[in-house]
């Protein structure tokens, strides 16, 4: 597989809404890289016929009593936003338009 | 018994002839002395403590059973959720959240009895080996400041070996509890994947997440370990079925265990001859002691580590997609709520996260995602596999902690890679999801505490603490 290039660290810190420098694309581009090379060792294993395993312990259907209970206070949770209107979180126009 | 154990404090205050806001004074004062060199904590949390000190006097003096921990001063890792009471994750982007709610853990440790001390520092978002990726600065380890003391739970770890603490939690994804305790010289322990409730853990990658004790003696992590296990139906990853005890078989001795030394961790990369050497005369020890040692192969550990470094970014990646700056925590300014969520994680989250967030990102993007996170979750299973074939042969499992003692501040921050390879004896139990203890052996060459690990197919968490007892003995 070919290496990590700056434009695909450019492409997923955009994907992970993380703004970077110019020399911090570079410095993670290298980065990114040598981790990656590191794991050539599992790309290279042929290992088709194996099952992914994606939990260790495998519980399935995992149910409770469908019965009301305390959940947390709105107002407490609201507290701890950095915005909130009328009971609910409040942020920036999404469309980009002033209000 | 240990006076400033836990288990002994417990016996003296429960039995009245220890008061435990003494107790608790004689930490503070170990912390107001010391942390401003060591920097365990985030936040000591000394009124709270006195005054749930105060009350457990006084239910003890109106002869209630106050629990198994009554008046234990306990550090909480600062991604553990406490009620009213800041939890950092040593990230800035948290700044200021103060949950509505405690983990479940946390309400198990009061409710026996214990005292939280307060919150320690670690790796942003238990991202990291040696707790220098704190936006609130480096811990150091109490045995030699100039050197880290492991991570990412190198605060607790720190807490426990300074003593300001008898007891600690910590969570261990890839050997963030066992790691620090190897090199601070405590004991450290991962139970088994499911055994502790993750409710009010700060996730990082959920499927490798374990919530454990740090103590200074083998039997103080085994009681603490038993009070936070057990079912929780506020975590659907816990396990239902009740967890065997572990304190009442610790003094049953090895004679007639077979002790397997895995081969591919004793021979890994970077372990330094030093701890190969305390390893081997753990092995002896238990050896002496009557136990059938062997070697051992675990051949899939070798890629342990890449695959490691696959699944948890990638799980890394989702989980830290909520900090956006609408619910909680930091929120950066902007015309947008698209520039809004952009400034905020920029400004919030240091390098080592964005560097995980950008891996994981990368190995489950579109192209990639068959090569890397597919092939990484097979692997697991090669492990998980190999794992069991050894456990045919052998009831426990052996090898190094950590590759080395603990090492400089600065000495591995340039590389991440030099630093993952930190964690290459550790992460195949959290791949596994099987329980693993750190025990301290001795020392290296500089003078500081070697680890060496038991390790013990899932929920044989009592057969591993015999163990860790019988190499805890053998050390004296």
């Amino acid at each position: 597989m070919a290496q990590i290039t700056r434009e695909d660290v450019a492409h997923v810190a955009r994907l992970a809404r993380l703004q970077l420098t110019e020399d911090e694309l570079d410095t993670f581009t290298g980065q990114l890289a040598k981790v990656l090379d590191h794991a050539r060792d599992v790309e290279a294993l042929d290992v088709g016929d194996v099952p992914p395993t994606s939990h260790p312990y495998p519980l399935q259907n995992v149910l409770r009593p469908d019965e009301l209970r305390p959940t947390l206070d709105r107002d407490e949770v609201l507290a701890a936003a950095p915005a909130t209107e009328d009971g609910r979180f409040r942020v920036p126009p999404v469309l980009g338009e002033a209000p | 018994m240990n006076a400033d154990s836990a288990l002994g404090i417990a016996a003296a205050v429960r039995s009245g002839t220890r008061r435990a806001v003494e107790v608790v004074e004689e930490h503070l004062t170990a912390i107001a002395a010391r942390d401003g060199e060591i920097h365990a904590f985030n936040l000591v949390t000394a009124e709270e403590a006195r005054q749930a000190a105060l009350a457990l006097d006084r239910r003890i003096a109106a002869g209630e059973d106050p629990g198994p921990l009554a008046g234990v001063p306990v550090a909480l890792k600062d991604n553990l959720a406490t009620t009213g009471v800041a939890t950092t994750c040593s990230s800035r982007i948290l700044e200021g959240w103060r949950p509505p709610y405690d983990a479940t853990v946390v309400r198990r440790l009061t409710d026996a009895g214990a005292v939280i001390v307060g919150k320690t520092n670690l790796d942003e978002f238990a991202m990291g080996s040696s707790t220098e990726n704190s936006a609130f600065g480096p811990t150091r380890n109490p045995h030699d400041t100039s050197r880290v003391p492991g991570g990412s739970s190198g605060g607790s770890a720190a807490a426990v070996a300074a003593g300001f603490a008898p007891l600690a939690l910590g969570s261990d994804t890839g050997g963030s509890i066992r790691q620090p305790a190897a090199l601070c010289g405590v004991v450290g322990m991962k139970p088994t994947y499911g055994a502790v409730s993750r409710y009010g853990l700060v996730a990082f990658a959920s499927s490798l997440d374990q919530i454990g004790p740090f103590a200074r003696t083998v039997a103080d992590a085994a009681a603490l370990y038993e009070v936070i296990a057990g079912h929780d139906p506020l975590d659907t990853t816990s396990i239902p079925e009740a967890v065997p005890p572990v304190s009442a078989g610790l003094g049953d001795g090895v004679a007639g265990l077979r002790v397997g030394l895995v081969t591919e961790l004793c021979e890994a990369e970077g372990i330094e001859a030093d701890v190969s050497a305390r390893v081997a005369e753990a092995a002896a020890a238990l050896e002496h002691a009557g136990a059938k040692v062997g070697d051992a192969t675990v051949p899939a550990a070798v890629y342990g580590l890449s695959a490691y470094y696959l699944i948890a970014p990638a799980e890394a990646s989702s989980n830290l997609a909520r900090y956006d700056g609408v619910r909680f925590g930091l929120r950066v300014d902007a015309p947008t709520t698209g520039e809004m969520y952009d400034r905020t994680r920029t400004e919030g989250f240091g390098a080592e996260v964005k560097r995980r967030i950008m891996l994981g990102t990368y190995a489950l993007s579109a192209g990639y995602y068959d090569a890397f996170y597919g092939k990484a979750q097979r692997v697991r299973t090669l492990i998980l596999r190999d794992f069991d074939a050894a456990y045919d042969e052998f009831d426990v499992l052996l090898s190094p902690t950590s590759p080395s003692t603990a090492f400089p501040l600065g000495a591995k921050t340039a590389d991440p890679l030099t630093m993952y390879l930190n964690d290459v004896c550790t992460i195949p139990s959290n791949l596994a999801g099987h329980p693993a203890i750190s025990v301290p052996f001795g020392t290296g060459d500089d003078g500081l505490p070697v680890g060496v690990q038991v390790m013990a197919p899932a929920l044989q968490e009592a057969l591993m603490f015999r163990v860790a007892a019988a190499l805890e003995s053998a050390a004296r």
